[in-house]
């Protein structure tokens, strides 16, 4: 009895340990997430907001629904397999409604040569030019069509 | 602290409306894609790239990338003859601008794509003291931003650069695979540019994919096998000298 | 970009973690440091280190009460750190901070000061008056028994508490090592002696530091050093700055001459950017001089006003040391590339938050925070308080 009579002052201390561990659980159950430890350690609600972001590239079949005289020229030539909006750029805004914004058209001039231009660095079966040498000045798409770009080929103007 | 008071007063209410929103959490927004039948990877065909940079832009349009970081970079490599392993790297602008011609031929050059390996043990998620980063059922890394302390512990743990501090947002950031895109049936912003194929994603755990073929008859290696990440980014025709 | 030499991975150039993370694990090596000196003369029964026994303990609690600190200025979102108490990720070596940080404050480090002070504070809270008897009042916990038994058990308890007391020090920092060298994408601290390294560092700045406080505060109230005391704690600095130093040399040299993938790299750093820092700083200023200037003192006879003169030398240079080992440490492992190629460099920002003038208010706050708990209970031993008369 005396022991516990002169040992009152550290249940004191040990009482308030444990109501503050009794209120920190408290806040606890309130504040994590209700979707945290659905699928691991994090918020499972976070995949859904991250899936939700808007989309930019409207992906190169968007573009294809409309402009299928585009795809038939393409498809016979060396550029099928390069999509729209690599040279055309991020496009979903025209994809979603095509009457908000049109595209302008690249310049082939910087366009070309951004794959083009010759490097030593670049694979060797890479087809590749020096544009001044090779056209002295004159602008790709007067020999070369961008969308299939052979000139004894279909496509060529 | 470049936080006033007053600034403090107007952030606490607002901070406590953002919690709001982290506690309800949203529905998912692609409610055909089903995480459990996918398990997504990339394919890098080293030999195809051509130092463009076409998905260092692409990424960086897509995903709002601030400037001077990056969710994916080029690097361009020299390796000569006497120096096979300490090779000569650039990556200006982390090759969204493409790369400066060379015309001299000693020795090999190429270029080499890197991403968020989206490794299944990563050494970040590891990491994060709080799970704000982790790897979705999908084997996408992604980051919780709301979450997240920006304490950077992870940008330490990723042997592979990938991660930075958002400058404006103060969380940790990086490459999501597009994660908004591949759920809705796209591919990746920056294949979705690549004019050469040299980037392709892949899903491992769909038996049609090309990658399964590919994978058959190449030899594809991922980056720092040593450092046991489980990366899933492969690099076709990978030269040893690549850090 | 400026600064950058070779090549480094884009996001590499800027570093993440900033002088401020420097500053958290030298003050929490102090703390462990501390505290143990603390535990020598409580269970290892030196008595002659008594002098600084409570002296020690407030040391240890002023600087533990400012070793968040840093960690939240840095932190892009602070105000989001509670997240490490409610999920805690447990492959994590660093969620479990907020847990080893408050069993350590409360469990050890507050419990410990409490019982010890406790007869002290029932009888202040008798005879101080106003704001300051309110707080002593508060303090009490409303219980005023100080009868000889009741301090028996407080003795008691206490004891057990700094037996506990002391893997708790050792779990801090340790712990604090291990967030480094447990990060194997980064050879310059992946290291299983790390945690090791870090404890008998903090071992060397805690028992420094209080060595260095005790001298200068007793100088400043004007009474006679103990020098049974001082050099006795100079004994113990002297025996483990040799281990800690043996300990890193270990590391150094089984770097050297493993030579793995990563030696060329840092081996050129090391020779370079971090020369002046490494070697000139921690290693010969802040090492070997301090412990060649200690050991003078083992083996020659000095007299007293010189040997106080070389304790408080070689103290100073071991905080600089032990400080440029936690720059070396944190900062050195930011500097080189990942990919083995490259450089960057660390520009320290003045005024920014996690600038200049941050790190020196937060180097100061301790000792402030060390002066409000002095003055709150004394920690002097001729200050021994006698119990008033009962009827007081």
């Amino acid at each position: 009895m005396g022991v516990f009579k002169d040992a009152g002052h550290l249940f004191r201390f040990t009482g308030l340990f444990v109501l503050a561990f009794l209120a920190f659980l408290l806040i606890r159950g309130y504040v994590v997430p209700k979707t945290f430890g659905q699928y691991g350690h994090y918020r499972a609600a976070a995949i859904g907001e991250i899936a939700g972001r808007p989309v930019k590239f409207a992906g190169h079949k968007a573009c294809e629904d409309c402009h299928t005289d585009i795809v038939d020229v393409k498809m016979k030539g060396k550029h099928a397999h390069v999509n729209c909006e690599a040279c055309h750029g991020a496009l979903a805004k025209h994809a979603d409604d095509p009457t908000s914004m049109t595209p302008t058209k690249p310049d082939t001039a910087v366009l070309c040569a951004r794959c083009h231009t010759a490097s030593a660095a670049k694979p060797t079966g890479f087809p590749q030019v020096n544009p001044a040498d090779h056209s002295n000045g004159v602008p790709c798409e007067t020999c070369h069509n961008p969308h299939s770009p052979a000139i004894d080929g279909g496509g060529a103007k | 602290m470049n936080i006033s008071r007053r600034r403090l007063l107007i952030l606490l209410p607002a901070a406590a409306v953002a919690w709001e929103s982290v506690l309800a959490g949203t529905p998912e927004s692609s409610p055909n894609y089903k995480m459990s039948e996918h398990w997504w990877s990339m394919l890098i065909d080293i030999p195809k790239c051509i130092g463009c940079g076409n998905c260092v832009r692409a990424c960086q349009i897509e995903n709002d990338v601030p400037e001077g970081y990056f969710r994916t970079w080029v690097e361009r490599y020299h390796v000569t003859d006497e120096n096979m392993t300490s090779p000569d790297v650039m990556s200006p602008n982390g090759g969204k601008d493409g790369f400066p011609s060379v015309m001299e031929d000693h020795g090999k050059y190429f270029f080499v794509p890197k991403l968020c390996n989206h490794c299944a043990d990563s050494p970040c998620t590891q990491v994060c003291p709080v799970g704000a980063t982790f790897v979705s059922p999908d084997g996408v890394v992604l980051i919780d931003q709301k979450y997240c302390l920006g304490c950077a512990y992870c940008v330490q743990a990723c042997p592979y650069g990938c991660r930075y501090i958002h400058p404006e947002k103060r969380v940790a950031d990086k490459c999501t695979l597009c994660y908004h895109r591949i759920t809705k049936g796209l591919t990746t912003a920056c294949c979705e540019a690549c004019p050469t194929g040299a980037r392709q994603l892949a899903d491992l755990k769909n038996p049609n994919d090309p990658i399964h073929a590919f994978l058959k008859t190449h030899s594809v290696q991922v980056l720092k096998p040593q450092m046991a990440t489980g990366a899933k980014v492969y690099y076709n025709d990978l030269d040893g000298s690549v850090r | 970009m400026s600064g950058v030499e070779g090549f480094m991975y884009p996001n590499e150039i800027e570093l993440q973690w900033s002088v401020l993370i420097v500053l958290y694990p030298f003050i929490t090596g102090l703390v462990a440091g501390a505290f143990i000196l603390a535990s020598l003369e409580r269970v290892f029964l030196v008595e002659a280190v008594k002098p600084t026994y409570r002296l020690a303990l407030l040391t240890a609690l002023a600087f533990l009460l400012d070793a968040p600190l840093p960690l939240q200025l840095h932190l892009g979102h602070p105000e989001r750190s509670p997240e490490m108490y409610f999920t805690p990720h447990s492959t994590s070596a660093m969620a479990m901070f907020g847990y080893v940080y408050l069993w350590y404050l409360m469990a050890v480090l507050v419990l410990e000061i409490w019982l010890d002070y406790r007869r002290d504070i029932v009888i202040l809270s008798r005879k101080s008056k106003g704001l300051l008897r309110l707080i002593y009042k508060v303090m009490t916990l409303g219980s005023s028994n100080i009868s000889p038994r009741s301090l028996a058990i407080d003795e008691k308890v206490g004891w057990v508490v700094t037996l506990i007391g002391i893997p708790s020090a050792f779990l801090l920092h340790g712990y604090v090592g291990f967030i480094f060298g447990s990060i194997k994408a980064n050879p310059w601290w992946s290291s299983p002696l790390m945690p090791v390294v870090f404890i008998f560092s903090a071992m060397v700045s805690g028992i420094a530091a209080v060595m260095l406080l005790y001298m200068s505060a007793t100088k400043m109230r004007r009474k006679a050093i103990d020098m049974r005391c001082v050099d006795t704690i100079a004994m113990y600095l002297f025996y483990i700055f040799i281990i800690d130093f043996s300990l890193e040399m270990l590391d150094l040299i089984h770097r050297i001459y493993e030579a793995d993938e990563s030696f060329r790299s840092l081996n050129f750093m090391v020779h370079t950017r971090l020369y002046f820092s490494h070697i000139v700083i921690q290693i010969f200023l802040g090492t070997l001089t301090p412990l060649i200037l200690l050991f003078l003192t083992q083996v020659v006879k000095l007299t007293e006003v010189l040997r106080k003169r070389v304790y408080a030398t070689s103290g100073c240079l071991a905080m600089i040391g032990i400080f440029a080992m936690r720059w070396n440490v944190v900062i050195g492992g930011q500097l080189f590339s990942k990919s083995f190629l490259g450089y960057t460099t660390y520009k320290m920002a003045l005024v920014t938050r996690e600038g200049f003038l941050v790190a020196i208010g937060l180097t100061i706050l301790p000792l402030i925070f060390l002066w409000i708990l002095v003055k709150l209970l004394p920690p002097w031993p001729e200050q021994s308080l006698h119990a008033p008369a009962p009827g007081d």
